[in-house]
């Protein structure tokens, strides 16, 4: 399946570039307008930002297996990540993680069959002095009780 | 007590609250001194570094080639993602402008035009913010090529906004700049260090979000000032976020030197249920962590922490009281450092592996004493033999939550060990216990 650019993104990265002396800085801020455009980052979007870029494949491939916010497969509409780092497992991360995934009866890493769901337990998020949190795309809840987080996933359509 | 960082003033992330209350002003005259004059202010201010390793940022500035000739680049560290930190985000959120302010005055100091924020990815949220509070800099002209005119000066600098993606490493300083430069964040060996060598081979200068937000205060208010708040050998004041087993988890603003139970018990209000505290790691989770039975005394500062066996780090203090599973924590901790170990160094990646390993045994009940050996002299041989100290971050947790805490270790070694036994005739001895009426 081919991948191109919205034209409004094609505007963005025209800017992007601009902000950078060399080319191939901007590739992180490319990654991300390609999966926000297709909700991941497929082998043709790599392509074609290595081309626009002019760098290899492979460096671009290098980028999005290093950095976990990349994601190469679909995900589910509601991204559910949960930390389960010591902060907010001192305060029940752990017990919110166990919930979310038999509420929604898949494993980490998994998307649900609808596609509504997929589950990440994530590292430390910056609310440790709001633990514990999820977070559901890019927003975060904090302060919460497994009840909240289930009412929080209830919440979603 | 007065608050540097983030002062106590209603709406003061927005510029027109920020300007109200002499906002920029100090900009202005930043920029109508000397680059040499600035580093100078900075150096005898005492001013040292919020991102962890406490290095003066005088001294660091000093070490950049003079001059406006050759390019030059300044990097704000807010990647913030060492468990136990979240105190940068207060800053984005709460003071955007200072933090802008402190960038340009540091531009105009070590001769930088451009600047890049590099901020974690999960930030979203606060990445908007900070997007917001440049975008309205930018229009007031107090940023970019517009400063000349409302400055009047003849420099001018840029910042951009660099978003990261979710790695741990990329906090540290080489490993930020590959990520900035569109590459995987390896950290880079050292020397050459990055005032020499470093973004795109220029050099640069490297900074925590909250160093750069004492800058404004102390040019406007002089060193003099500053360093007599706290520590003197440390001095200012210090964002501690305090996390785990207390009953008012935030961020506090406090001058250097507090003592760590008066952040606890009165500014945290206390461990909920009046337990007592087991342990408490005082600087983020890669600081080697403290027993809840010695706090009695501990000033944090840098200088004071090193005496009692610790480190201030990010200053991100996290209290866990007296029902902890220590062992838990710290085989979360140690999958944390494994996830986010880059690879490269074989001591690190491996290490890393074999810690969560013989962790995971022991919390399942399967660890043998020597495990918790093996496990001081896994950590012991990755310290001193990395590129970069995601090493020691590793490996302290460990070798000191052992060294410190070793009963909790043994107790659960000991307690619920099940020895694989192959042979019948032992395993039929093990579960039948013959003796098992006989009491003396
Ligand atoms: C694994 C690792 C992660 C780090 N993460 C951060 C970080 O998130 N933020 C930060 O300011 N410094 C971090 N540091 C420290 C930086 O390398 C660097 O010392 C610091 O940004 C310098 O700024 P300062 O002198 O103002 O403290 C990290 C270091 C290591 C080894
Ligand atoms: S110490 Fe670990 S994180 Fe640092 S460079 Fe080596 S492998 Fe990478
Ligand atoms: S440990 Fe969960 S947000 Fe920091």
């Amino acid at each position: 399946m081919e991948f191109k650019f919205s034209v409004e993104n094609q505007e963005k990265i025209e800017r992007i570039i601009q902000k950078y002396p060399e080319k191939q800085a901007a590739v992180m801020p490319l990654l991300y307008l390609a999966q926000e455009q297709h909700g991941f980052i497929s082998v043709e979007a790599m392509r074609e930002i290595s081309q626009i870029l002019e760098m290899p494949e492979t460096d671009v491939l290098g980028v999005v297996t290093f950095y976990s916010m990349f994601h190469q497969k679909e995900i589910g509409k509601h991204h559910i990540q949960v930390c389960t780092n010591v902060s907010c497992m001192l305060r029940g991360g752990m017990q919110i993680f166990d919930a979310v995934k038999s509420k929604l009866g898949i494993n980490n890493g998994e998307v649900t069959s609808d596609k509504l769901f997929s589950l990440e337990e994530v590292e430390c998020m910056g609310s440790c002095g709001t633990a514990p949190m999820i977070a559901v795309n890019e927003d975060y809840f904090e302060n919460l009780s497994t009840e909240k987080a289930i009412e929080i996933l209830n919440s979603l359509k | 007590m007065e608050k540097i960082v983030l002062p106590e003033i209603e709406n003061l992330h927005l510029i027109d609250t920020y300007v109200a209350n002499g906002g920029y002003d100090t900009a202005k005259s930043a920029l109508a001194k000397s680059s040499d004059e600035i580093i100078d202010i900075v150096k005898k201010s005492g001013l040292r570094g919020r991102g962890g390793a406490a290095f003066s940022t005088g001294l660091k500035w000093s070490f950049i080639p003079k001059g406006s000739g050759i390019t030059k680049y300044l990097c704000i560290n807010g990647d913030e993602s060492e468990p136990g930190s979240f105190k940068d985000r207060q800053v984005f959120e709460f003071n955007p402008h200072q933090l802008i302010e402190g960038i340009v005055i540091t531009c105009h100091a070590i001769h930088a035009k451009k600047a890049y924020l590099y901020i974690r990815g999960e930030y979203h949220k606060w990445i908007k913010l900070m997007q917001k509070a440049l975008d309205d800099a930018y229009e007031r002209g107090f940023v970019g090529e517009a400063m000349k005119a409302k400055y009047g000066t003849d420099f001018s600098c840029d910042i951009y906004i660099h978003k990261g993606a979710g790695a741990y490493i990329c906090g540290e300083e080489s490993s930020l700049m590959n990520s900035i430069e569109g590459k995987r964040g390896y950290p880079r060996v050292k020397p050459p260090f990055p005032a020499q060598v470093g973004l795109w081979g220029a050099p640069t200068i490297i900074n925590n979000v909250e160093t750069i937000a004492n800058i404004p205060p102390i040019i406007k208010k002089g060193w003099e000032w500053f360093s007599a708040i706290g520590e003197q050998k440390h001095p200012g004041t210090l964002l501690f976020g305090v996390s785990g087993h207390v009953n008012k988890p935030g961020v506090y603003e406090l001058p250097s030197g507090t003592l760590l139970t008066d952040i606890i018990y009165n500014y945290a209000g206390g461990v909920p249920g009046n337990k007592k505290i087991k342990c408490v790691i005082p600087g983020g989770s890669s600081m080697p962590p403290l027993r809840g039975d010695q706090l009695e005394g501990i000033k944090m500062d840098a200088e004071s922490l090193r005496a009692a066996g610790s480190a201030i780090g990010t200053g991100g203090i996290m209290v866990m009281d007296e029902d902890t599973d220590l062992v838990k924590v710290l085989a979360r901790l140690s999958k944390f450092y494994y996830h986010e170990s880059c690879g490269q160094c074989t001591p690190c990646r491996e290490g890393t592996g074999w810690m969560v390993k013989l962790l995971n045994r022991i919390v399942r009940g399967e660890g043998s004493k020597s495990d918790i050996d093996l496990l001081v002299s896994v950590a012991s041989n990755i310290e001193g033999n990395t590129v970069c100290a995601l090493g020691e971050a590793a490996a302290w947790p460990v070798r000191f939550m052992i060294t410190r805490f070793r009963d909790e270790f043994e107790k659960q070694v000991s307690d619920h060990v099940k020895l694989e036994v192959k042979n019948k005739v032992h395993s039929m001895r093990a579960t039948l216990n013959p003796l098992a009426s006989v009491e003396n």
